[in-house]
């Protein structure tokens, strides 16, 4: 397929592996966040880390939407369903998202409850119009990539007065929880979590453009490269940010500019604003309360918003105890640091929000990488 | 879940709609949020919505920087 196929190349890896190795200079550690879990997917399916030279590790960061969902998110969508009765609709990311007493939305649909796993915020819009006679609420999260389509739809919703539709809205914002890792005591005063550059998001920053990143840049001299999810895409990331490294240079660089721009995406930019304002406050799992880090709906969309409809109040639930998922969240732990991991907590039966998304970390090392340490015994 | 794929327009309908083409599979996306969008564009879809635009010469950009050689090291 065109615009991927060239982006897996083989060979062009190897190539781009044996720049990054020629470059490294052997007496420098390189430590690489990579944000979003498109890449943390990426870095595993396609074994770039094995490609790369001893010195450069990458650290997963907390770009995984469904990894972040705090508990108290999902046991709100599953009281909807469960105890008001309404019809439930969402992606097919959050439906395995553990929940308090042992539930997630797809348990609670085996219970009998009505929840509908959606492609797209129009479909769940579409069936408001087919089931007038009853109340659907589209449970929607995401990154910017995925709020606009969210704010059409509320537009949308008004627009066709559609008035057994709404939205509880669990969207969020990049650059607030970066903010967040970078002003950490982890990465700030221990240096537990040694940053040495960024790789940037790349269908976020398609929306958002490059620009909002340049803070980052400067105020923490932070090399940041925007970079595409192809694993060549990838490679070429790291390259550049090892060549920042050894130039001395923090500066936001641009890998994925054949859709990323400067400004990003005006027209979605605008649509988003339209419908929704920031929100004071969000708990997100690992990082805890980060402030204006998610958005709310508007009060001229009132009537669309579940959270008001409803009558629905935020309470915060703490993770399972043995559970490791904040602090590989933050980059402070890697998944098999956990007790939980591949021993209880496995992709089919997740413990921990990471291990649900194959964007998690825990759930990519599991499916990639979780014999990779183990050495070869000779038969 | 940013998931999204490249896919070529082949045609555009009224209401800010067009059809795409994925490798032969063909599927009705909403481009509100690329009203600029032409026959033939690639656009990026993600959950039913293009999102964005692939600019042609700047991939072609991108492929070249892939096939550079190390920088400041002697090549064979």
């Amino acid at each position: 397929m065109k615009y991927i196929d060239e982006f897996r190349d083989g060979d062009s890896a190897r190539h781009i592996a044996a720049n990054i190795a020629a470059e490294v200079r052997p007496d420098t550690s390189y430590s690489f966040m990579e944000f979003c879990g498109g890449h943390t997917h990426a870095i595993s399916r396609y074994g770039i880390s094995g490609m790369l030279p001893a010195n450069v590790r990458m650290i997963h960061g907390p770009g995984c939407p469904v990894c972040v969902l705090p508990i108290g998110r999902v046991d709100l969508a599953i009281r909807l369903v469960m105890e008001r009765g309404v019809m439930l609709c969402t992606y097919g990311d959050p439906m395995r998202v553990p929940a308090s007493e042992g539930l997630s939305l797809i348990k609670a649909k085996a219970r009998g409850a009505d929840v509908r796993m959606v492609y797209s915020a129009a479909d769940a819009l579409d069936l408001a119009e087919r089931h007038p006679d009853r109340e659907v609420v589209f449970f929607a999260i995401g990154f910017e990539t995925t709020t606009p389509p969210t704010a059409l739809v509320i537009r949308d919703a008004k627009a066709r007065a559609v008035n057994n539709f709404s939205v509880l809205c669990c969207h969020v914002l990049t650059p607030s929880a970066i903010t967040h890792i970078l002003e950490s005591a982890e990465v700030r005063q221990f240096g537990t979590v040694p940053i040495d550059g960024f790789i940037g998001p790349a269908h976020v920053s398609i929306i958002i453009g490059s620009q909002p990143y340049e803070h980052f840049a400067e105020e923490y001299r932070k090399p940041v490269v925007i970079t595409g999810f192809e694993p060549l895409d990838v490679m070429q990331g790291i390259l550049m940010l090892v060549r920042q490294v050894n130039e001395g240079r923090a500066v936001v660089e641009n890998e994925f500019s054949r859709v990323v721009t400067p400004k990003g995406n005006l027209a979605a930019q605008k649509r988003v604003s339209q419908v929704f304002e920031l929100r004071e406050s969000f708990e997100w799992r690992g990082l805890g309360e980060v402030p204006y880090s998610a958005l709310k709906i508007r009060p001229a969309y009132a009537a669309w918003d579940a959270e008001r409809k409803f009558d629905l109040h935020y309470a915060s639930v703490p993770d399972h105890k043995q559970c490791e998922c904040g602090a590989i969240l933050r980059g402070v732990k890697r998944p098999a640091d956990c007790k939980l991991f591949g021993t209880v907590c496995m992709p089919e039966s997740p413990m921990g929000s990471c291990m649900v998304s194959n964007e998690g970390a825990c759930a990519a090392h599991y499916s990639y990488g979780r014999f990779r340490d183990i050495a070869v015994v000779s038969a | 879940m940013c998931l999204a794929i490249p896919a070529r327009v082949v045609q555009l309908l009224p209401g800010c709609r067009a059809v795409v083409d994925l490798a032969g599979v063909r599927k009705e996306v909403a481009i509100d949020l690329v009203p600029d969008a032409q026959l033939e564009d690639y656009v990026i879809v993600h959950v039913g919505y293009a999102i964005g635009k692939i600019d042609p010469v700047e991939a072609q950009r991108t492929l070249a920087l892939f096939a550079e050689l190390a920088q400041g090291v002697a090549q064979p």
